[in-house]
């Protein structure tokens, strides 16, 4: 499918010769072969590159204006807000683009968990973007921290003493963390550098994402593989005019936030200076981190439940080997569809008891739910491997395109080829 | 170690400071009321705005800061240079150091912000009984429920609030205690039980007291709030170090609006609210742009995603 750059401009010619970007671009971007029947759930990848360059634009705009001292942070925040031209603007994108782009990233993993986009031999871009959400759940924190308010503060304080579960270096760790003995502008500081570093760190996992992408190209929601080009369209216009429409469609949502109600997702008590001597009543996470808390303190056991957390989503990066059906997408596994649905109910659960009070009856349910989240991948996915009977696979992608659905049930029922 | 030192000084700072904050008692939820800045289309109700900091700065100001605020801010209520002006040489500030080297005082500038009338917040404390007033700056978004909170705190003082809402306090509160003295009472049932079972061979042991019934909750006394806390039906654990601040005719307004304690709770909320989100006009206007910019935008994308797929399927 490498369709060469054709041009008879002397100047791209002679550029071509020594840096060949533009066909690279070219290749990647333009002729790029893409599955022709990807549904609407296979914009959020695109989605989730626009948030970021979003962050990184108005973060470092932001990063012009905010000064990182225990002293300042709170109140440079609201100079932003109140006297730099726009800065309420570009402070309420930063804000909100933070709780869009984890919507987004959510999405498009449930997308890969439904469609088994993380099956042979995709493995290692399924991990590179289990590799891509960590990051963004450390730079996601430590933003948080960023404007000094009580939430920032208390938030940080509460997840920076998770460390010190870990057995003998536990407390030295979280005085290591800190740079000091509690959290303070030593531990401000670094925080701020590690969030304006973070981000490019993650821009680089993306080109690694995209590269283990590019070598076998989109997975599609009949999970077979493509048999020939009437399989394949050209990325662009295709692809790009479809992204486009999706990227319309998430800034009207992300716009209604941004400018009727802004502060929605975030908590009223970050906007109180941060005050080591008071503590908030609740001190809770911001929302995207509600289920992975939920875990946390489900487990009665301060070093267990820290595990529990991070073996959360740790779990994922094996996730290619505990599922064995060679069938990839859900659609074709009668079984595993209710299990996914299941799975899904079982997360939003968890996101709530995250920010119930840990007593009581959301105490229980999120035992429960834990509970599940693991038996799902280390028992169930392992047992539907085995036990599940899929439903006849069709022969080609463009078969039930082309014929609208008809040719399944000729097809017989056969494994998925391994590439 | 450290975590537990901190957390104890917390719990104490808490006790001193925030009356009734320490056992984080739910309150009322304020009930929602419609502002002139309520909805997408709401803006700021210049006239409010004014009448509200006249309550700020003949009744808050004396407690209250509004640190955030410069009087070159005063502009976004509708006055203009001269009056921004003549409110600021109202106020005193201190700058320096002049060419002595010395502190001065000197009447404040449009550039200046409101001085704050405690120096730093011991002060503040010790004149206001251990508690310390909150800067008002950004109050209206520090608080759950903004602006509607402060209306109901305001107006939430034991002769101002209803009898219904007093009422549904009690029996909440009744419960609440009914549930504690069963809990209670259970554990002193087993802890008792194992006395009487022990006491035969050790009769040195002490017999465990038996909780009382608290008995319900008829009246704002029952509650036990402390001596120095006011009752406030929609202040967290009902205890509030503030008395009620604002009485009829507190202040007179220019424009001939009636003083009632509603009309100036609600004034001084909406002003407290601007204080908060000087933005929110400039910020709903332009989103109302915005929206119908990108509704046209996709869906021209829309019809060109079709244009162009319309080979495919």
């Amino acid at each position: 499918m490498s369709e060469q750059l054709k041009t008879n401009n002397p100047v791209i010619k002679w550029v071509e010769h020594r840096l060949p970007v533009l066909s690279f671009l070219n290749e990647s971007l333009v002729v790029y072969p893409a599955p022709r029947n990807l549904n609407y759930w296979w914009n959020f990848g695109s989605l989730a590159g626009f948030a970021l360059v979003v962050m990184i634009i108005t973060g470092i705009i932001l990063a012009m204006q905010y000064t990182a001292h225990v002293d300042y942070a709170f109140y440079s925040v609201e100079r932003i807000m109140r006297d730099v031209n726009g800065g309420w603007l570009i402070r309420y994108i930063h804000m909100n683009m933070a709780s869009f782009f984890f919507i987004v990233v959510f999405i498009h993993i449930f997308r890969g968990l439904y469609y088994g986009s993380y099956k042979a031999p995709r493995e290692i871009l399924w991990m590179l973007g289990v590799v891509i959400l960590l990051l963004m759940m450390a730079t996601a924190f430590m933003g948080y921290v960023l404007p000094w308010g009580q939430m920032s503060f208390w938030g940080a304080t509460v997840i920076t003493n998770l460390f010190s579960a870990i057995p003998v270096f536990g407390e030295d760790i979280v005085v290591w963390l800190w740079g000091g003995f509690s959290v303070d502008n030593p531990t401000l500081n670094r925080f701020f550098a590690l969030h304006f570093l973070l981000p490019f760190v993650i821009v680089g996992a993306v080109v690694l994402h995209l590269w283990a992408l590019h070598r076998f190209g989109s997975s599609n929601p009949l999970g077979i593989d493509a048999t020939g080009p009437q399989d394949k369209i050209p990325f662009h216009p295709y692809y790009t005019v479809k992204d486009a429409f999706g990227i319309g469609v998430f800034l009207i949502a992300f716009c209604i936030f941004v400018f009727f109600a802004p502060n929605f997702l975030g908590h009223p008590d970050n906007y109180i200076p941060a005050n080591p001597l008071v503590t908030p009543a609740h001190i809770v996470p911001e929302w995207y981190f509600l289920p992975f808390y939920a875990i946390l303190r489900s487990v009665p056991d301060k070093l267990l439940g820290v595990v529990a957390m991070f073996a959360s989503i740790g779990i994922l990066f094996i996730l290619p080997w505990l599922d064995r059906s060679p069938v990839r997408s859900a659609k074709f596994r009668p079984v595993y569809k209710w299990f996914f649905w299941l799975f899904f109910a079982n997360c939003i659960l968890l996101g709530w008891v995250g920010q119930e009070a840990a007593e009581g009856l959301p105490l229980i349910l999120g035992r429960l739910a834990t509970a599940w989240y693991f038996i799902h991948f280390l028992v169930v996915l392992p047992l539907l491997g085995v036990m599940e009977r899929p439903k006849p696979l069709p022969v080609s992608i463009a078969e039930p395109v082309l014929r609208g659905g008809g040719g399944l049930a000729a097809a017989a029922a056969k494994p998925m080829e391994k590439a | 170690m450290r975590k537990f030192v901190l957390t104890a000084a917390a719990a104490a700072v808490t006790l001193s400071v925030g009356v009734g904050a320490a056992n984080a008692a739910e309150a009322l939820k304020a009930p929602s009321k419609t502002w002139s800045f309520s909805g997408v289309f709401g803006t700021y109700d210049q006239a409010q705005l004014q009448r509200g900091y006249q309550v700020y700065k003949q009744v808050c100001a004396s407690c209250h800061g509004m640190e955030l605020i410069a009087f070159r801010n005063l502009a976004d209520l509708g006055y203009n240079e001269d009056e921004v002006k003549a409110i600021a040489v109202e106020y005193e500030v201190t700058d320096g150091p002049n060419e002595d080297g010395d502190m001065f005082e000197r009447p404040a500038r449009p550039s200046d912000y409101f001085p704050s009338p405690f120096p730093n917040a011991q002060a503040a404390a010790v004149s206001n009984g251990g508690a310390v007033p909150p800067d008002l700056s950004l109050v209206a978004k520090a608080r759950v429920g903004g602006p509607d909170y402060l209306y109901a705190l305001l107006t939430g003082y034991e002769d101002n609030v209803s009898e219904e809402v007093l009422q549904s306090i009690f029996e909440t509160e009744t419960h609440k205690r009914e549930v504690q003295y069963a809990a209670d009472l259970e554990a002193y049932n087993v802890r008792k039980a194992a006395y009487d079972e022990q006491v035969k061979s050790d009769p040195s042991l002490k017999e465990p007291t038996r909780p009382e019934d608290p008995g319900p909750v008829e009246s704002v006394e029952d509650l036990g709030l402390p001596d120095t806390a006011s009752f406030n039906a929609y202040f967290p654990g009902y205890g509030i170090a503030m008395a009620s601040p604002l009485f009829e005719d507190a202040v007179e307004y220019s424009d001939g609006t009636p003083a009632t304690l509603s009309n100036m709770s609600a004034d001084v909320s909406a002003f407290m609210m601007w204080a908060a989100e000087p933005s929110m006009d400039e910020r709903k206007q332009m989103g109302i742009k915005v929206i119908l910019f990108l509704l046209v935008f996709t869906g021209i994308l829309y019809a060109a995603k079709r244009k162009c797929w319309s080979d495919v399927h």
